[in-house]
């Protein structure tokens, strides 16, 4: 609901907007047909928006956890690699590691790299070091006696983990989870620099043939806002199915 | 029965344990026979879950020996599996998993660990179920029971491992009081079945029903190890009569 809310009062206020003489709105009037294809170019960006984050966002909390887990171990050597990782991982702006994957790697490696793994690989790296804090976090702050539980019932490390701790743990990051995501979408602009068309690349394109930055970025915008504000209702309503499944 | 002619089904000899510095275990010996009945008592901080939780492994001991059914526990991994499968254990804050019904709580273990087919697994769960007598409970989740309920149900959970020995870790002391004989009847039940049992608690009337084996720890020491009668009528240490009378007297 509050989504349509936000929406509203967006709209309203591009309505207005539209009479002020700094506005030109007819560069996205979906009823010309210049404005329909205008409006189709920009929108053509989504899929790529959403197929990066998605992609990244996947392959970053599984690299995440893999990292969290020797951060959670007894051996301090362990507990260094991860520190190391994120401590690495968490100090290169993701701008810098997407410029360095898409030119500076294919130098190193003799590989060449396209655009979208390219982007996909920075954003993921870049964001496995957070997730690999939130889930240390989340795991840490699952009780002793539910380890120990576990082991009395004589279950090993992999299944413990699996279906007696990550479960609760998952429970409580969620909200952490859905902040990423979110986090992820926005990033993901930044992978427009290396040629991706992805929303902003295609909005960046717009502006220099139509020349209207006003309208155009507005729309990009909205555009995540309403991909963020989505992603916000998901998370709400996994939270809300994940809680009645306790008390039904 | 006869636990003189019986070999220990657990040996514990001379167990020394450390917490950095400070020593909570000094050279406990224990020997348990088959089918026998211990409780064990003392003061706050005397050792007594210490030596509970070392004989399935959740504290390891710096020196000693623990054998348990002729298995010699190390921090192996197939020792403890192998240890544990033998000794269920039930904690003072029952521990249950919040995210699992109670019928999925009974069956992890049976499934996962012993290997147990979903059938097989559901059909001891209830069995156990139906013996701490709360079949009618099975879909609910932890939350959504009485504290007594789950107290039966984490007994369950560790009887559907099928140990040969139940560890019991003050089962009733996160009880409000109206709740306690429930749970002390489940495990009464289950010590007149001929279970192995080793109860931590201070339910002395409890202790005197159903123990075989009294003993008594202070400053991470046995300091008095005697059948009931002679425990409770005429303890040798003057430390375990102080405990007893303020205990007994309140
Ligand atoms: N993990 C630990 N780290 C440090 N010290 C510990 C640890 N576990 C127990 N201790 C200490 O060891 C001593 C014995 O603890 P234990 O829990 O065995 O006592 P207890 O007899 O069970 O007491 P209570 O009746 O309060 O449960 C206590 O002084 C306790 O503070
Ligand atoms: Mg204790």
């Amino acid at each position: 609901m509050s989504i349509l809310r936000i929406l509203g009062i967006a709209a309203v206020a591009s309505a207005l907007g539209g009479c002020s003489s700094n506005w030109g709105w007819y560069v996205v009037n979906p009823s010309t047909a210049s404005g329909l294809s205008n409006l189709k170019f920009l929108l053509g960006g989504l899929y790529y928006t959403i197929a990066l984050s998605v992609t990244a966002i996947a392959i970053s909390i599984t690299v995440g956890l893999l990292i969290a887990l020797p951060g959670l171990a007894a051996n301090r050597a362990l507990r260094n690699v991860n520190r190391l990782y994120v401590e690495l991982v968490r100090a290169v702006p993701i701008l810098v590691l997407i410029l360095w994957v898409y030119y500076g790697m294919p130098q190193m490696t003799g590989l060449s790299i396209s655009v979208f793994w390219a982007g996909v690989i920075a954003l993921a790296l870049s964001d496995s070091a957070f997730e690999a804090e939130i889930f240390r976090a989340g795991i840490q702050s699952i009780d002793k006696g539910q380890y120990e539980a576990a082991h009395s019932v004589s279950l090993g490390y992999l299944d413990t983990m699996r279906f007696v701790i990550l479960p609760q743990a998952i429970r409580r990051i969620l909200p952490a989870l859905g902040n990423q995501l979110a986090y992820m979408l926005k990033m993901s602009s930044l992978v427009s620099v290396i040629g991706m068309q992805e929303l902003t690349r295609k909005a960046n394109e717009l502006v220099v043939t139509e020349y209207r930055p006003l309208e155009i970025y507005t729309i990009l915008v909205l555009e995540y806002l309403v991909l963020i504000l989505l992603v916000s209702a998901g998370v709400r309503w996994l939270e809300r199915r994940l809680q009645s499944d306790q008390s039904r | 029965m006869n636990p003189q002619s019986a070999t220990p089904i657990i040996e514990i000899s001379d167990v020394c344990i450390f917490f950095g510095e400070f020593q909570a275990l000094k050279d406990v010996s224990l020997d348990i026979n088959l089918g026998e009945r211990t409780v064990i008592c003392g003061p706050s901080g005397s050792g007594k879950s210490t030596l509970i939780r070392c004989i399935n492994g959740l504290e390891m001991h710096d020196s000693g020996s623990i054998k348990v059914d002729g298995e010699l526990l190390t921090s192996s991994r197939s020792s403890l599996r192998s240890v544990r499968s033998k000794a269920g254990m039930v904690f003072q804050q029952f521990n249950l998993f919040p995210h699992l019904t109670v019928l999925d709580n009974l069956t992890l273990g049976p499934i996962r660990s012993r290997g147990l087919s979903q059938k097989e697994a559901r059909d001891i769960a209830m069995h156990y179920l139906e013996r701490v007598r709360i079949p009618e409970q099975s879909s609910k989740y932890p939350r959504q029971l009485s504290g007594g309920q789950q107290q039966r149900v984490a007994i369950a959970r560790s009887l559907c491992m099928e140990p040969k020995i139940m560890l019991f870790d003050e089962p009733t002391s996160a009880l409000d009081p109206e709740m306690i004989s429930e749970v002390l009847d489940v495990i009464v039940e289950l010590a007149n079945s001929g279970m192995t049992m080793i109860c931590v608690t201070h339910e002395m009337g409890f202790a005197r029903k159903v123990a075989d084996k009294m003993v008594f720890m202070d400053f991470g020491e046995i300091v008095e190890m005697s059948p009931p009668k002679k425990f409770f009528e005429n303890p040798n240490s003057e430390r375990c009569q102080d405990f007893l009378q303020k205990i007994l007297h309140h």
